[in-house]
């Protein structure tokens, strides 16, 4: 593949620079992800796991990257004000993939507690980064996540030592910025030890309408009894191009919500693996995306339940219109000696358009006999039953639809454990079905309402 | 108000209404009777302008309007409301969201602001009182997990609520209680005035003890055979509709 | 009342292992193992194929050796060695039998000990049946009768020779050579089989049957099933299958190919019960099977029935192509895996014309060391308006040490599709068995009647005889499974 020798060309010209740029923990994960992409490349079409993803467009084009670490001339406190109303959060940038220098005003954590930049982490708390960094990463035979590892020159980091609870929501905003195209590799860590806890929520934007390639890969490690939130929102002008890989780590009884939400995207793949390392935990991953114009949206999701006792329930649901493809793909797989394991999947959409295309492919592997598995997967229309009675009562034909859309949403948002995310969601899901969010100008429709 | 001619109408090429005629007045209230499969309910969609219902022949015009030109919510604005005999059942619509949608495109319609949060919540107040609608219901989906009381109780305060100059009751009497039965009726008669009309349709007379009607019609095979005043409906009580295919000599 | 048939059935096959699995000492003509081009066109030789068919089967070969075995289902697949196999082996003849008294006595013997009536006096029975032993079709009964009416019904070598215009219109138009690895190599070295055709307006009055039995060493069993359905035809058409038991594995890559006109309807029912290997996994057939159906004609119908017990390994996929409009399809299936036995087994519709529809019911169940998936594809072309699926596939445990495993795929191109997928997959009840067991009903016992309660769905889909046998082959199959 054409592709991959670009970036492994690049990487051999540029890599001193790279490491220069970084810290010997990501450094040295680099050798490592060269062999890997040298011998496998990047997973192709024929794939089942990429059979909707044609990574080659993806990695294909040229794009800019900025390796010698120029500072980016944005003040993202000027041009974003994404929070959500009713939630104070603790406001972090990466501006592409650099992280923003600034602390957020007024916040104190309890001690140990790291919330901010990857390199700094890793120069000042070595022995933890060292522990954590690329361990589930470098596990996974994929090539995207590969070229991240080998790109990635900073990040952003949480980690909660044992037993402490961070009540004010960490919010991370993703900037893209850029005249010319441009290729970001960020990475994100999340370190919660025993019993520990916080509400993690990303925000993915563009400034421009250049093309971007935007690489993600996060490592997340939830300790024995932890309890982690995780919200990914991504509202991305058309022409850019998300690839992110989250995997997750649950120990002993701890408890993960992960929700991937797309409003706004040009072509995005989610891969979001989960691991059941201890008995005990529990996961809720949902997901949903509203797709018009040409938008791709891939989410595949991967669940290992290696230990008995746990219980995962997965929720996704699409709404396709105009030329729109949508792909799902969950895998479950229970492991032997998995007992008792409780895993549930549901994957609804809406196909609103001829033209817009639905793949999906739920999978259960179960190698344990005493479980409850379920999934169920449906490719429908709006109720033309409901849609009736609802214009007998004098509701318009779109009213009646925008309606209907949300409410197919409704279960997904209700998922959310934030209340002021689910309210804002709310807002910004049925301004998405009302065309009102047809262009992401930065982030200016997410400023709160005037009151 | 309703003047229906020569109706004529299919579902999936097949033709359910054939040449309803019938006329209906202001202050009037008119109830439809026949037996099961006459056509009752298709006229009912027919008339609220259901897209699964092909009109073939025939016109009905609503105040001098041509009805059938127009979208079932256009129908709605007009004045016209529907009281479904199965009413649909959509979760993750709040009840609230729904009716307060409906409201303001009725105010929409007639150049009148949308109402404030609050005008619409006493709104909704004094008019769930009409039904005895308990308040729990409001913050729920559509018709989800309502009873089959509750939901009918739900239809009529769905027509307080949106003041209609014609109501179209479908079968709004099955499956209730002689309570629900009582409830519901006395919502309807609260709600008759001198510019509004009703039409009841019915299978049974059970319903016409509470709201009583000036006209009865029967519907038989697509076409109404037989109109009348409440008398008729006490003769077709006694003597089955079979007296009626008798006297069509069948 | 049904569960006292199904307990007298329970009963009647307590301690019954594979019992088919005896040998026949019979003649044999087999050619060498080995197969390279020369086997293509001896094969065709001894069958005394016109060119056509020759030059079908030498494309198919070329074909074949530019493919690699798949390896995308859930299966372990010991590496076959293909040239290990014998691809031809024929009850020796000097011709085909004209009359019952030309037929060899130990095959009839073969054929009644497995419950096979191949005398006309069998009538009773009402079924007409052609018997393929070791891919070649031994004797077709009823054919007269069913000549009455126009249907031709008989061994596929016949059909070449009598309906050479049928044959060729027909073979391969619904499962071309190029589809798979093995529909090639059965295009290729496909030794005989049967067919059927139902001429226009006819009603089958009775159900045709093939019954294949492999019974040579070291021979692979390449048999073709062609059935064409004129407008308006309807026929029910059952297989049933049994081997000897042998230590080695032998291969039986089979294609099965429908073509419905319009308004025709054709029900094929399977009750798969191949040598599954010992108890330790050692020995079994690999049934490699491709099946397909075109429903060209509008109103067409097809529907699959199968109930899979044998076989060490299965890879097989009975499907339907709706290409009329208002066409529909239907697959049923009841798979069993015990032991060491594995199974990679469903089904694709793939919805063309209008108004189509498609229904699924599968049910896996997976005891001992077994692997047991369900496959299937639903795709919606986007010409397809109005497309309807429903599908749905359980799957049940018995053991700890077993896999169940679902991997569906909906491809959806159209937005007045309706598709609907569920799956569940749980462990054989507790608290039923203990019900049972407190009836005094032995755990095992509880088993096999809870399996076919829940296999019904399917096995009522089955004609009369085929249901009681597919009873009792679930109820065999599971034996010991319980610990």
């Amino acid at each position: 593949m054409d592709a991959v020798k670009q970036y492994i060309d690049l990487f051999e010209q540029t890599k001193e620079t790279i490491n220069n740029h970084s810290t010997d923990i990501m450094n040295s994960c680099r050798e490592e992800a060269l062999h890997m992409l040298k011998k496998l490349g990047l997973p192709s079409k024929k794939q089942q796991k990429y059979a909707h993803t044609d990574l080659e467009d993806y990695f294909g084009p040229d794009y800019g990257l900025n390796i010698n670490r120029y500072p980016i001339p944005v003040n993202p406190y000027e041009a974003f004000k994404c929070d959500v109303p009713n939630l104070s959060t603790a406001l972090y940038f990466l501006i592409n993939d650099q992280y923003y220098n600034n602390e957020p005003h007024g916040t104190k954590y309890p001690d140990g507690t790291f919330i901010g930049s990857l390199k700094k982490f890793a120069e000042s708390h070595p022995d933890i980064a060292e522990k954590y960094y690329g361990r589930l990463s470098s596990k996974e035979n994929d090539g995207s996540v590969a070229i991240n590892t080998l790109f990635a020159q900073d990040g952003f980091v949480v980690y909660v030592p044992k037993n402490v609870q961070i009540d004010k929501t960490v919010q991370l905003i993703n900037v893209l910025g850029s005249e010319t195209d441009f290729m970001i590799n960020r990475r994100i860590l999340v370190i919660l030890e025993d019993n520990a806890s916080v509400k993690l929520l990303i925000c993915d934007h563009a400034l421009n309408e250049v093309n971007f390639l935007a690489t993600q890969v996060s490592e997340v490690f939830v300790g024995e009894g932890a309890m982690l939130d995780y919200y990914e929102l991504e509202e991305n002008p058309a022409n850019t191009k998300r690839i992110a890989s989250t995997f997750i780590d649950q120990q002993k009884g701890s408890n993960v919500m992960a929700s991937s939400i797309t409003l706004m995207n040009g072509k995005t793949r989610n891969n979001t693996y989960i691991t059941f390392s201890g008995p005990g935990a529990e996961s809720h991953l949902s997901g949903m995306a509203i797709e018009d114009g040409n938008q791709e949206v891939d989410n595949f999701t991967f669940i290992d339940h290696k230990s008995p006792h746990c219980k995962s329930n997965e929720l996704y649901k699409y709404v396709l219109n105009d030329n729109a493809t949508g792909s799902f793909a969950g895998r479950i797989l229970v492991r032997e000696g998995a007992q008792k394991t409780e895993a549930y999947q549901s994957n609804k959409n809406i196909c609103a358009t001829d033209t817009s295309h639905m793949f999906t492919r739920p999978e259960l592997e179960i190698y344990a006999d005493d479980v409850k598995c379920s999934h169920g997967a449906t490719v429908g229309q709006l109720d033309n039953q409901a849609l009736f009675y609802m214009r007998t009562r004098g509701l318009s034909e779109d009213e009646a639809r925008m309606l209907l859309m949300f409410a197919f949403m409704s279960d997904v948002i209700d998922n959310i454990r934030l209340e002021p995310l689910r309210d804002r969601l709310r807002k910004l899901v049925e301004k998405r079905f009302r065309g009102e969010l047809a262009k992401c100008r930065g982030c200016n429709e997410c400023r709160p309402e005037p009151k | 108000m309703l003047d229906i001619k020569n109706l004529h109408a299919n579902i999936n090429g097949k033709e359910i209404l054939k040449g309803i005629n019938l006329t209906v007045k202001p202050g009037e209230v008119h109830a439809i009777m026949g037996p099961n499969g006459a056509g009752k309910s298709t006229l009912s969609s027919v008339l609220a302008g259901n897209p699964a219902f092909e009109v073939t022949e025939g016109e009905v015009s609503f105040y001098g309007k041509n009805l059938l030109d127009l979208s079932p919510e256009q129908r709605s604005w007009e004045g016209i409301f529907l009281g479904f005999q199965y009413p649909v059942e959509i979760p993750g619509v709040s009840m609230v969201n729904f009716m307060r949608a409906a409201v303001n495109e009725h105010r929409k319609y007639k150049n009148l602001p949308p109402l404030s949060a609050s005008d619409f919540l006493r709104m909704m107040r004094e008019k769930r009182e009409v039904v005895e609608l308990d308040n729990k219901l409001a913050n729920r989906s559509v018709n989800e997990g309502f009873s089959g009381g509750e939901k009918k109780r739900n239809e009529i305060f769905q027509m307080a609520m949106l003041e209609p100059r014609l109501s179209i009751l479908d079968e709004t009497d099955s499956g209730l209680d002689i309570d629900a039965l009582r409830i519901v009726s006395e919502g309807v008669n609260k709600l008759k005035s001198q510019d509004n009309a009703t039409i009841v349709i019915t299978h049974y007379q059970r319903l016409l003890d509470y709201i009583k009607p000036e006209f009865i019609h029967v519907l038989y095979k697509g076409r109404i055979v037989k109109s009348g005043g409440p008398e008729l409906a006490l003769e077709l009580e006694e003597k089955g509709y079979d007296w009626i295919k008798k006297e069509l000599g069948e | 009342m049904q569960n006292d048939k199904s307990n007298n059935i329970i009963e009647e096959v307590t301690g019954n292992e594979y019992k088919y699995g005896f040998t026949t000492d019979i003649d044999t003509d087999i050619i060498q193992t080995g197969l390279n081009e020369d086997v293509v066109k001896l094969i065709s030789m001894k069958k005394g194929e016109p060119e056509w068919l020759l030059d079908f089967r030498l494309k198919a070969f070329k074909y074949w050796k530019t493919l690699e075995v798949p390896t995308w289902a859930h299966l372990t697949i010991p590496e076959i060695d293909f040239q290990k196999i014998s691809y031809y082996a024929a009850p020796k003849q000097k011709k085909g039998p004209e009359s019952l008294d030309d037929v060899d006595p130990e095959l009839i013997k073969t054929f009644n000990k497995l419950g096979i009536p191949l005398e006309e006096q069998m009538m009773l029975s009402g079924m007409a049946v052609d018997a393929v032993m070791d891919s070649v079709s031994v004797k077709t009964t009823f054919k007269e009768k069913l000549a009455e009416l126009g249907i031709i019904f008989c061994s596929f070598s016949e059909a070449v020779k009598d309906y050479p215009d049928l044959v060729k219109k027909y073979l391969g138009s619904v499962v071309t050579y190029r589809d798979n690895f093995y529909a090639a190599l059965n295009s290729a070295v496909f030794s005989d089989g049967s067919f059927v055709y139902i001429p226009k307006g006819v009603r089958c009055p009775m159900e045709l049957s093939t019954y294949f039995r492999i019974n040579a060493a070291n021979t692979g069993q390449f048999e073709r099933t062609l059935i064409v359905a004129d407008d308006d035809a309807y026929v029910s058409y059952l297989e049933g299958c049994t081997a000897p038991m042998r230590d080695e594995n032998q291969l039986h890559a089979a294609i099965v190919e429908i073509y419905v006109h319009d308004r025709a309807e054709v029900k094929y029912s399977t009750v798969q019960n191949w040598y599954p290997g010992d108890k330790n996994g050692k020995g079994g057939i690999y049934n490699f099977v491709t099946k397909r159906a075109l429903c060209k004609g509008d109103f067409s119908k097809v529907s699959w029935t199968q109930v899979e017990t044998g076989s060490a390994i299965t890879w097989k996929y009975p499907s339907c192509v709706l290409a009329g409009d208002n066409s529909s399809g239907e697959f049923y299936s009841v798979a069993v895996t015990n032991n060491y036995q594995q199974a990679d087994t469903g089904t694709k519709m793939i919805h063309l014309g209008k108004n189509t529809k498609s229904t699924i019911v599968s049910k896996g169940i997976s005891a001992g060391h077994s692997q047991n998936s369900y496959r299937g594809m639903v795709k919606v072309s986007r010409k397809a308006a109005n497309a309807r699926n429903y599908t749905q596939c359980d799957s049940l445990l018995l053991s700890s040490t077993c896999g169940a495993h679902t991997f569906p795929l909906m491809d959806i191109g159209n937005k007045s599709a309706v598709v609907e997928h569920e799956a569940t997959t749980s462990k054989i009840n507790e608290d039923q068995i203990f019900y049972c067991n407190q009836r005094g009903i032995s755990t095992e016992d509880a088993v096999a009647l809870i399996v076919n309660g829940y296999a019904k769905e399917v096995v009522n889909k089955l004609p009369m005889e085929f249901a009681v046998e597919a009873q009792k082959l679930l109820a065999i199959s599971l034996e010991g499974s319980v610990g």
